[in-house]
């Protein structure tokens, strides 16, 4: 685990608690009463196999969707469900699709996420009314601060639609940060990545960290998820069905279960596997790795 | 694969040199009478004075002559084609001929005192001799190899001709010394003021068609010459001089012409104008379909009007001018957050839907409130006639008055007014536009879920960009209720074959150029212009005006004056924002392109 550095942020506060998080859509339950908290200075990490609700919870948690039944409090005040409203309260987030401004530039699309830091309204821009100039510059200037953070710098006036994949990546999360959150939600920030920028971005997400902003992240990639999270939840038809350390999730059988799915009746033992495995090794002295019993994620890392 | 070959199989050298010859053929022609009778409008009848439709010849013809010199690399001419430099030949050798060609067949369409047409025996030879000219140059033209090479799956004849049409985008200009760019956007505002005014000076519809052809194709050639991408650059590069160039051009227009007709189309072109720009904030910047936007220059006019002292109005009073401004502002605002508020809770199509019925419920409405179906407030159908000039500060805008030797109508003085108010309605788009504000419409029209998710009060600005624009078409309302000294219900139509209504404010937005500033000017002008000139065709005004909507959207879809993000939306070529050190790879962009 690399990720045991702790940085000077204040550990033990509370920044996100969600406690008995409901979303039913009409008969259909997605999220079921899941309790969740994140602690300041830390990386959290959602879990779960397709379907499970990952989406769904960050969405209740954004203000996206009002939960029917639990709570969500940010730093100890309960959030009002309206998706602006919660990123001003300090809850930043970005999208499992990107979502960028695809026809505004790159520097254009961090200074909208500057939004709820900034007040010049229509009457001091029309007017030019003093402070406005400055509010501007101030903005532009934390903006591309961010900008060189995330290393898009250079980039600052292409057209965010030009960017290659990887890049749209990071200026969703350039964007994200330019609110000053406290919390940061990244929907599968690596979904599509290559393993280099996988480590790339996971480098920058322990950076982020570095700066004191609480991090949930959802993710498939398991190698990614349990490098980065101090903690993980694991999310299973819209229940959360075990959290902890990363060492306890990957051996809770229900997790495996979970992914792979129980073993039927008849199905190939240990004994079987052994058979099959001592044969292969024979046949080929190279396929060692290969068993039948399953690991815990191999499956998923293969996507 | 792509190739480069020539859509006629002729030698370069050939080609270029035919070309030359025919395109001074047809100049020349120009000078020769082209036909016996003065049957024909615009004296064609003299021999070394070119007149009417020569004139279009003579331009076209010359630039032809200039361009295809210039393919010759010849010193001192190369600047004229730092994008493509066979296509705007080829270009303008097409239109010279189509110019020629139309009046040609107009004079034989013509028809005399008796209703006999003229026929061709009343030709004379400067016709054949121009037209002779215009087709060798044009077909000389085609076998031109194409600037840039052409996919050969395009195997057919019309893809394979449009392909040859096609240009590279000019490199980047050097820079020259300030006072020359600045030179140069004057010169330009010079010519585009002088070919305007042209346009509104044609006396004849024969006249008008042939400019009509003449501009669309020596506008095209001069895009595909790269000089528009070069002014371009430079204005915006100098915005703040090109905005006073732009707003001293137009101050001129009323002392370069006499005429009283005229300044009342100018007038009426910049009411148009300035509500296609109020519109472009709810349209172009928030991405708000507003399919009944001219019901708010109806109130705004409608309120001046009830308060001008109008003997007729039911309202028995009269305001001072800024105070009828006041008024009828405030009252589109009211209008705007009060449709607004339950409106724009809805997206996309349905907000259309809304705000298209909002549109003619505002309509019938005043049409009811006539004293029988209603309380007497509007007169019903009969409208708010006779409403008196203003008169501000003493100047009686209704009277004529000299100055400096100029002799300003009551059109004029109006145009005047209306120009000031075209810069203020201007000056609120630019500052709302690129602030926090703007940005934030911007971003919600891309993807207002992202948006709220960014902290942005979707609702509000929504809101705030509804009553903005309901605000700015009040204000040209209080204006134009004076213009026409009448208001009456059938001036807001949901569409009509005279502007402005919802219908050709939406055109002249989206033809223009969404999210521009200059774009809805240009577009409302062109729109107010074209069906106005048109009028000669009567029960076909609508149809050829549609056609020429639907030429317009198939071959330039991001309208005449594009941003940067709406060039490249349109079109894949040309990566403007790509520097040239690091190029997107094709795999990028596609990928791009797909997820976004």
């Amino acid at each position: 685990m690399t990720t045991m550095t702790k940085t000077d942020a204040p550990t033990g506060t509370t920044v996100l608690d969600a406690s008995g998080v409901t979303m039913r859509f009409g008969g259909l339950t997605a999220v079921r009463g899941v309790d969740l908290t994140v602690n300041a200075g830390e990386i959290v990490g959602l879990i779960g196999p397709n379907g499970a609700g990952k989406t769904t919870f960050f969405n209740c948690l954004t203000g996206l969707y009002v939960p029917t039944e639990g709570k969500v409090s940010y730093k100890g005040t309960v959030l009002p469900p309206k998706p602006h409203l919660v990123t001003q309260a300090g809850i930043a987030r970005t999208f499992q699709n990107i979502r960028l401004f695809a026809n505004m530039t790159v520097l254009e699309n961090v200074l909208v996420g500057r939004h709820t830091r900034t007040k010049e309204g229509l009457w001091s821009a029309l007017l030019r009314l003093p402070g406005y100039k400055k509010a501007e510059n101030a903005s532009r200037e934390r903006c591309m601060e961010l900008l060189e953070f995330i290393g898009l710098a250079d980039k600052a006036d292409h057209l965010a639609r030009n960017l290659p994949y990887g890049d749209q990546r990071k200026l969703e999360i350039a964007r994200a940060l330019a609110s000053d959150p406290g919390l940061l939600l990244l929907d599968e920030p690596t979904a599509g990545m290559n393993p280099q920028e996988t480590r790339v971005t996971e480098e920058l997400i322990f950076a982020i960290r570095d700066q004191g902003i609480a991090i949930l992240v959802i993710e498939h990639d398991m190698r990614f998820i349990f490098n980065l999270c101090d903690r993980v939840a694991v999310l299973v038809q819209g229940e959360k069905l075990v959290e902890g350390t990363a060492p306890v999730v990957q051996g809770d059988e229900r997790v495996v279960a979970a992914y792979l799915g129980t073993p039927f009746e008849g199905a190939p033992g240990a004994e079987e596997a052994a058979e099959v495995e001592a044969a292969e090794a024979t046949a080929a002295g190279t396929a060692k790795a290969d068993t039948t019993t399953p690991t815990t994620t191999e499956e998923e890392d293969t996507r | 694969m792509t190739t480069n070959t020539a859509l006629l199989p002729l030698p370069t050298t050939a080609a270029r040199a035919t070309t030359t010859a025919g395109a001074a053929l047809a100049l020349i022609g120009t000078f020769l009478a082209w036909t016996y009778t003065d049957t024909f409008p615009g004296d064609l009848t003299v021999t070394g004075y070119p007149g009417g439709l020569q004139v279009l010849t003579l331009i076209s013809a010359a630039l032809t002559l200039l361009f295809v010199l210039s393919g010759y690399s010849i010193k001192g001419l190369r600047w004229l084609t730092p994008g493509g430099t066979n296509s705007p030949t080829r270009l303008l050798a097409i239109g010279t001929l189509l110019t020629t060609a139309y009046t040609v067949i107009a004079v034989i369409l013509t028809k005399d005192d008796n209703e006999n047409l003229l026929g061709v025996v009343e030709l004379e030879p400067g016709a054949w001799v121009s037209l002779v000219g215009a087709l060798v140059a044009a077909v000389a033209a085609l076998g031109l190899p194409n600037d840039q090479p052409v996919d050969d799956t395009a195997t057919g004849a019309f893809s394979r001709f449009l392909g040859s049409l096609r240009a590279p985008a000019p490199a980047r200009a050097k820079a020259l010394p300030a006072w020359a760019e600045i030179l140069i956007i004057a010169v330009a505002f010079g010519v585009a003021l002088e070919v305007f005014t042209y346009g509104i000076d044609t006396e004849y519809a024969e006249l008008f068609i042939g400019y009509v052809i003449a501009v669309a194709f020596g506008f095209t050639a001069l895009t595909r010459a790269g000089l528009i991408a070069r002014v371009t650059a430079l204005t915006s590069k100098h915005r703040n001089v090109t905005l006073c160039a732009a707003l001293v051009a137009a101050f001129c227009f009323p002392f370069t012409q006499q005429n009283e007709e005229y300044a009342l189309i100018g007038a009426n072109i910049l009411i148009f104008a300035t509500v296609a720009l109020g519109l472009n904030v709810v349209v172009g910047l928030a991405g708000l379909l507003d399919l009944g936007y001219v019901a708010f220059l109806g109130v705004g006019a409608y309120a001046a009007a009830l308060v001008s002292g109008s003997p007729l109005s039911p309202v028995g009073v009269q305001f001072p001018f800024w105070a009828a401004v006041l008024t009828g502002a405030a009252v589109s605002l009211v209008f705007g957050v009060v449709i607004g508020a339950p409106t724009l809770r809805l997206r996309g199509d349905y907000l259309a839907i809304v705000t298209l019925g909002f549109g003619e419920i505002f309509r019938l409405t005043v049409n009811a409130l006539n004293g029988v179906s209603g309380p007497d407030l509007t007169n019903g159908s009969q409208g708010i006639p006779s409403i008196p000039d203003l008169k501000l500060l003493g100047f009686d805008f209704g009277l004529s008055h000299d100055v400096g030797g100029f002799t300003l109508g009551r059109s004029a003085n109006y145009y005047l007014l209306m120009l000031l108010f075209t810069a203020v309605v201007v000056l609120v788009f630019r500052r709302s536009g690129e602030s926090r504000i703007g940005r934030a419409w911007v971003a919600i029209r891309e993807d207002e879920t992202a948006a709220t998710a960014m902290g942005i009060n979707a609702f509000r600005l929504k809101l705030l960009a509804f009553a903005l624009g309901a605000t700015l078409a009040g204000l040209a309302g209080t204006v134009q209720a004076h213009v026409s000294y009448t208001v009456t219900p059938e001036q807001y139509q949901f569409a009509g074959s005279v502007p402005p209504n919802s219908v050709f404010l939406l055109a002249a937005v989206v033809l223009g150029g969404m999210g521009t500033l200059s774009g809805p000017l240009v577009g409302a002008a062109l729109l107010y212009l074209i069906p106005a000139k048109l009028q000669f065709m009567q029960d076909y005004q609508l149809f050829l005006f549609g056609i020429a909507l639907i030429l317009l959207m198939r071959f330039r879809p991001e309208g005449l004056v594009a941003d940067r993000r709406k060039q490249l939306e349109f079109h894949e070529t040309g990566q403007l924002d790509v520097p040239p050190d690091t190029p997107l790879t094709d795999t990028a962009a596609g990928t791009t392109k797909a997820g976004a």
